[in-house]
């Protein structure tokens, strides 16, 4: 056992720890996996997007405003568009946007929280504070402050986004390090001769993983609503370009005239991604929960 | 200095000198270790033995210089080896732990990292100091556990698939890892149960003939006197007693070490166990004099109003104006 490559060992650690739980019953298990089917179909349609969708999003595909048939499952939109192929197109931007921010966010707040956390003092009582002041705004104001200021665009979004759930991972990780600093094993660690670096990355932080991931899948969940506003607003896109968001507010003025169907498939699929993202924050919450010291 | 002089001797590893560690709270300051001098020579097995809160852990952690905000190293010096530690840079101190201390800990349960196996740990010790490939440190890793009673296969296995007495003597290993010459065990047992223990402490006795030094710290009298030549007693913050640990329990000087012999549960119950009256002192405002007169049978006038000095009785030294 001692020949094998090292790097190797340890990526197949790291994926055991992070999928072992989800294979043995535990509570919670049926969750994940219910949130998973939603976020990979979802993805998969995103991806095969120019296969599986009927008409071009941006073209003309039918009579405007005709309801829901064989032609046109979703029905057509006011400039005549399909709508279940605007549906279909319009995942990718939720997901580019959503998933480029929680990761900017986590690479932003993970290392902050732990280094202040780990360290404390001032600095600590300063990061929190700003941390604290941006975590007590609702996270679509602070959205649309944001985005308002930088102006719209896609790009823009995601810098809007990731700010907003900077706080939650901060929050998160330094709750956690105060915990796991004052472990043994971390005493142990420096009594062995760990310096402060060493015992972050090695011995705090892999102990910090489960919940980075559980915070990930929950807070891309609220970053899809908030994903919605902005582009219901018109931060994110111009038309033509699909997105559920900005659909639906394209199609909120035709609903008193009783054309359900423009909004009612593109907000439904808004519900569905997040929900699915909340399963798997959730199922994982509690896959991991009982069990953390295994 | 007093207290130099009486201890004067050859091959001494540490010469700690008027070492005084506070915590600063808001209430006040709490003087954990108060102006404390001792010596342990080169093989020897030392035990600080005191009841919880008297300062017996910040010693150990001060001696490691791994003590936390809010609590500081406000005085003395803690040479080891001829090098005043307190001196040294985070850096070089950071050396010198691990490879020229090692430190085991009370609770072996939370003691090792949940998410490594223990090869991983002890080559990472290794690692951290010595600069060997994997597989040498790996090797390595295998004799230590043998060392200690394990066999060398358990480097593959992770913390929770061991037993508590396994995991400190995991501990142990990787305390020992680097070869230091002093080995700062704290409470290693408490968590463990007798005959656990007593096998933990044959392991510590090994360590001691292998040419190290030991400080244990306890709370349990009878297990110091078994295994320590020396002892060190600790009250408030203070050495109340320090000597041969035969003589010591043969013939306790200061009232408090007589207290604390009296309390060790007999198994034949020949006598019956007798409590201490009243509580350790609240550090943050000790009494005034002795910080012991208040609980002591045997208090005088000016016990209440002066702070005893360490005085030299039979070889020993006793801080307490009963020997005036």
């Amino acid at each position: 056992m001692a020949e094998k490559p090292k790097a190797n060992v340890e990526v197949k650690n790291l994926a055991t720890r992070i999928f072992k739980p989800i294979i043995p019953e535990a509570e919670g298990r049926n969750m994940v996996i219910a949130g998973l089917i939603i976020v990979i179909t979802i993805l998969l349609m995103a991806v095969l997007a120019d296969v599986i969708a009927p008409y071009n999003p941006t073209k003309f595909a039918g009579k405007p405003l005709s309801p829901p048939s064989l032609q046109n499952p979703m029905g057509t939109d006011n400039l005549g568009r399909d709508i279940l192929s605007r549906v279909i197109f319009g995942s990718r931007i939720v997901l580019v946007v959503v998933f480029s921010a929680a990761m900017v966010s986590m690479s932003i707040g993970v290392p902050i929280g732990l280094i202040s956390g780990y360290f404390g003092g001032k600095l600590d009582r300063a990061i929190s504070m700003v941390m604290d002041s941006m975590y007590a705004f609702p996270s679509l104001i602070l959205a649309i402050a944001i985005a308002a200021v930088l102006g719209p665009s896609v790009v823009n979004a995601v810098v809007a986004i990731s700010v907003v759930y900077v706080p939650t991972y901060f929050r998160m990780v330094r709750g956690q390090t105060l915990s796991l600093k004052s472990r043994l094993f971390v005493e142990a660690a420096r009594a062995a001769g760990a310096g402060n670096t060493r015992i972050m990355s090695k011995y705090i932080f892999p102990n910090l993983v489960t919940t980075a991931i559980v915070v990930f899948s929950l807070s891309i969940a609220d970053a899809i609503l908030t994903e919605a506003g902005l582009s219901f607003l018109g931060f994110i896109v111009t038309a033509p370009t699909p997105d559920w968001g900005f659909d639906l507010s394209s199609g909120r003025p035709y609903l008193p005239s009783g054309y359900w169907w423009m909004i009612t498939f593109p907000g439904f699929m808004v519900m569905l991604l997040a929900l699915g993202f909340a399963l798997i924050g959730e199922g994982l919450s509690e896959v991991y929960a009982p069990g953390r010291e295994r | 200095m007093m207290v130099a002089e009486s201890l004067a001797s050859n091959n001494k590893v540490l010469k700690i000198r008027n070492l005084s560690t506070h915590y600063f709270s808001r209430r006040g300051v709490l003087k954990a270790v108060d102006r404390v001098s001792m010596d342990l020579r080169k093989q020897e097995f030392i035990g600080i033995v005191g009841e919880s809160g008297c300062g017996k852990s910040t010693l150990a952690f001060s001696i490691m210089r791994l003590i936390q905000p809010p609590g500081k190293i406000v005085e003395g010096e803690i040479l080891f080896n001829g090098k005043d530690l307190l001196k040294l840079k985070d850096e070089e101190m950071r050396r010198v732990r691990g490879k020229e201390i090692g430190m085991v800990f009370q609770d072996p349960m939370t003691s090792l990292d949940p998410l490594e196996k223990i090869g991983d740990q002890i080559v990472e010790t290794i690692q951290m100091h010595e600069d060997v490939d994997k597989k040498e440190a790996l090797e390595k890793a295998m004799k230590l556990l043998e060392s200690v009673g394990l066999p060398g296969d358990r480097v593959n296995y992770y913390p929770h698939q061991l037993s508590g007495g396994q995991r400190q003597r995991v501990m142990i290993a990787l305390a020992i890892a680097l070869n230091p010459t002093l080995l700062i065990a704290d409470e290693p047992t408490t968590a463990l149960d007798v005959i656990v223990q007593e096998k933990i402490m044959e392991i510590l006795e090994k360590m001691k003939r292998e040419g190290r030094s030991i400080i244990l710290i306890t709370h349990d009298f009878s297990l110091a006197a078994e295994k320590s030549d020396r002892i060190l007693i600790m009250y408030a913050g203070w050495i109340v007693e320090m000597g041969d640990s035969m003589k010591l329990v043969a013939e306790p000087l200061h009232p408090y070490t007589k207290g604390l012999i009296e309390s060790v549960p007999d198994i034949w119950l020949a006598r019956k166990i007798k409590t201490m009256p009243g509580f350790p002192p609240d550090l943050i405002n000790p009494p005034p004099g002795c910080k012991f007169h208040p609980r002591c049978p045997k208090a005088k006038e000016i016990c209440k109003r002066e702070e005893p000095p360490l005085i030299e009785v039979n070889g020993r030294l006793v801080k307490c104006w009963l020997y005036e």
